[in-house]
């Protein structure tokens, strides 16, 4: 168990390494000099300009470079943002909760629909059921999520007046954030005002970023059951006897779940990246919209360090669902 | 033949089809095609968005850009302001909705070829000789394409596009990069799973040179997952080229991208929702088309599911 654990672990480090040379390498790619562009048009005189190559150590070689930027990150050093002035990586944590909590919700939101619409669609193949959830899930899948988006706020919260437009939490409240998850904060804080207020504010963001999951989720849970309900020991099952209900929940929806399972883990990516355009879309204080803030800025550290993060946080989660599923599945863990 | 010549004195029109010939591949794929309703409107459906798309000059009302300064934001027919002169409505500056939607669809329709072909022939490129050589090479290449894959594919793309600036190029280029990495894994697959069989090491023995073997030798035979592949990537490309449209990285205003025309008429949500609407069903609908080609390519091009 434990080499397993260590095979998979050993496994991310180049692909780190990998993800630390993209971004150190995409970030010279941008046309101008830095420091060119950071003191923008009133020029500089050159002594000074020297010393400040000198300071930030772009008058190194560049593997020399590359090998102090990998140093940086490892001691948790991910740059210093050009507008605030602030660590890149405070900035970092203090956002990623945020999106965290959202990005929480639409996975939970994409299962809890998901699955069942999708178990339901395999038990009744060929129904009007199975057509209507396959055809909206196709329909989910290519949803531009950005319009969808648009479209929800124009129908709920400017028609009907039943969620607010964009934010975290009502203006009237404030909540000392101790964890970062609104949720949590406010239920620790004793506010229920302020909890309910979070729990709308959360609930047309969750649907539409958890579209696409959702659609995913369904379509792959069709198809396992699908597979699974062919099999001999589903046959046995039923020529024993046992009530349909028991067969679909405990014989069939088991081995249908692992490459369900499998498939939401993957969707954290998507997810994160889907966070980009839902948070610009409803203002939500997460990395998505600091992301696309900082490009409108040009403030380019803080793009480099955020993209780090976040990559870094999606190989984490990967790894963590890689491992937990050989915990899950012993074919897996003694697989080469 | 033969049994024509064994059975002389029956006369040809009597005899029950002495030999079944195969079908032809493709006449058979036809029929499997066919059978799915889905993919067939989908077929229909992108046929109809690329004749628009081809015949844009002829087929729009207006010209894209002219602003009719008397009917900014006037409705689309159906309200009670609305008219026939501007079917779909106009938008914020006065342009027509619809005029701009069909040169829109010639827009999405260049980004998906455009970014096919280029994220194809790369990634087509790097999974041949990552599956042919093996080795040290093999490994270097996919290793790198799993780091591109490790990251949100909407995030590469907005960095890519925003390190290379803002623009419909460029957000082609970005989108062509994020989905190379689909396209090399699917080929080395398929290379390896031919590259050992007879056919393959007769050519070899026969004296045919790497380049032969990897293009007119074993191409054909892994064309099959490609061909799906690259029609979902239509989708992908239109829907992540407008996404970075939405987000001001890639088509600039006054140009009639889709996810542009969205962005830039997001103030009006409220006072004018047409606006906002018609570029939305524009990429949804021909986004879904795509899929269900591909879908339905799929199931037609897989042996596996064939009965």
């Amino acid at each position: 168990m434990l080499r397993f654990i260590l095979t998979r672990v050993s496994l991310v480090i180049p692909t780190f390494l990998g993800i630390t040379f993209l971004t150190f390498i995409l970030i010279r790619l941008v046309p101008g000099d830095p420091i060119e562009v950071r003191v923008g048009e009133r020029g500089i005189p050159p002594e000074r300009l020297a010393q400040f190559r000198h300071e930030l150590g772009l008058d190194q070689p560049l593997w020399q470079q590359f090998l102090d930027y990998v140093g940086n990150v490892l001691s948790g050093d991910f740059g210093v943002s050009l507008i605030t002035r602030n660590s890149v990586f405070d900035e970092f944590v203090t956002l990623f909760p945020a999106t965290l909590e959202l990005a929480f919700c639409a996975m939970l939101f994409a299962t809890l629909v998901g699955l069942p619409a999708g178990i339901l669609a395999a038990v009744k193949r060929g129904s009007l059921f199975d057509h209507g959830v396959m055809g909206l899930s196709l329909t989910g899948y290519s949803m531009p999520i950005f319009w969808w988006g648009l479209l929800l706020i124009l129908f709920f919260s400017v028609g009907l007046g039943w969620t607010p437009v964009s934010g975290r939490l009502d203006l009237l409240y404030y909540v000392e954030p101790a964890t970062g998850f609104m949720l949590i904060d406010t239920l620790m804080a004793g506010e229920y005002g302020a909890f309910w207020s979070a729990l709308h504010h959360l609930v047309l963001p969750t649907i539409v970023l958890g579209t696409v999951p959702l659609a995913v989720v369904a379509r792959m849970t069709r198809s396992a059951m699908l597979e699974v309900l062919g099999e001999d020991y589903i046959r046995t099952a039923r020529a024993k006897g046992l009530a349909d209900r028991r067969v679909i929940g405990m014989h069939a929806l088991r081995n249908a779940l692992i490459p369900v399972v499998t498939v939401i883990g993957l969707q954290v990516g998507t997810l994160l990246g889907g966070a980009i355009l839902t948070e610009t879309i409803f203002s939500w204080p997460g990395v998505g919209k600091w992301l696309i803030e900082s490009i409108g800025r040009r403030d380019y550290p803080a793009l480099q360090g955020g993209v780090l993060l976040i990559a870094t946080a999606v190989i984490l989660v990967n790894l963590l669902v890689d491992v937990l599923y050989g915990v899950l599945n012993p074919r897996i863990r003694h697989a080469r | 033949m033969t049994t024509e010549i064994s059975t002389p004195s029956q006369s040809p029109a009597a005899a029950p089809a002495p030999v079944t010939r195969p079908p032809h591949p493709l006449v058979e794929f036809w029929y499997h095609f066919k059978q799915n309703k889905g993919a067939m409107l989908g077929l229909v459906v992108i046929v109809a968005i690329a004749l628009v798309a081809l015949f844009a000059e002829l087929l729009a009302p207006h010209d894209p850009n002219i602003q009719f300064r008397e009917a900014i934001l006037a409705p689309p027919v159906w309200y009670d302001a609305g008219t026939w002169r501007f079917i779909l409505g106009t938008d914020d500056i006065g342009r027509d909705m619809l005029s701009r939607l069909m040169y829109g669809a010639r827009l999405s329709m260049m980004i998906g070829l455009i970014v096919v072909t280029l994220s194809l022939a790369v990634g087509l490129g790097l999974g041949m000789i990552a599956g042919f050589f093996g080795g040290t090479t093999d490994v270097l290449v996919m290793r790198f394409m799993d780091i591109l894959l490790s990251l949100p594919s909407l995030l590469l793309a907005v960095v890519v596009a925003a390190i290379l600036g803002p623009g419909l190029t460029n957000a082609m280029l970005a989108v062509s990069v994020v989905v190379i990495p689909h396209y090399a894994r699917l080929t080395r697959a398929a290379v390896l799973a031919e590259v050992n069989k007879d056919y393959v090491i007769a050519s070899r023995v026969a004296g045919a040179g790497p380049l032969r073997l990897m293009l007119i030798v074993v191409l054909p035979n892994c064309l099959a997952p490609l061909i799906v592949q690259a029609t979902l990537g239509f989708s992908t490309a239109i829907l992540d080229a407008a996404a970075l449209g939405f987000l001001g990285l890639g088509a600039q205003p006054p140009t009639p991208e889709w996810g542009t025309m969205l962005a830039s008429s997001l103030q009006f949500l409220q006072r004018a929702p047409w606006v906002v609407t018609w570029p939305g069903v524009a990429i949804l609908v021909t986004v879904l088309a795509f899929n269900l080609l591909g879908d339905g390519l799929r199931d037609a091009l897989d042996p596996k599911l064939k009965r």
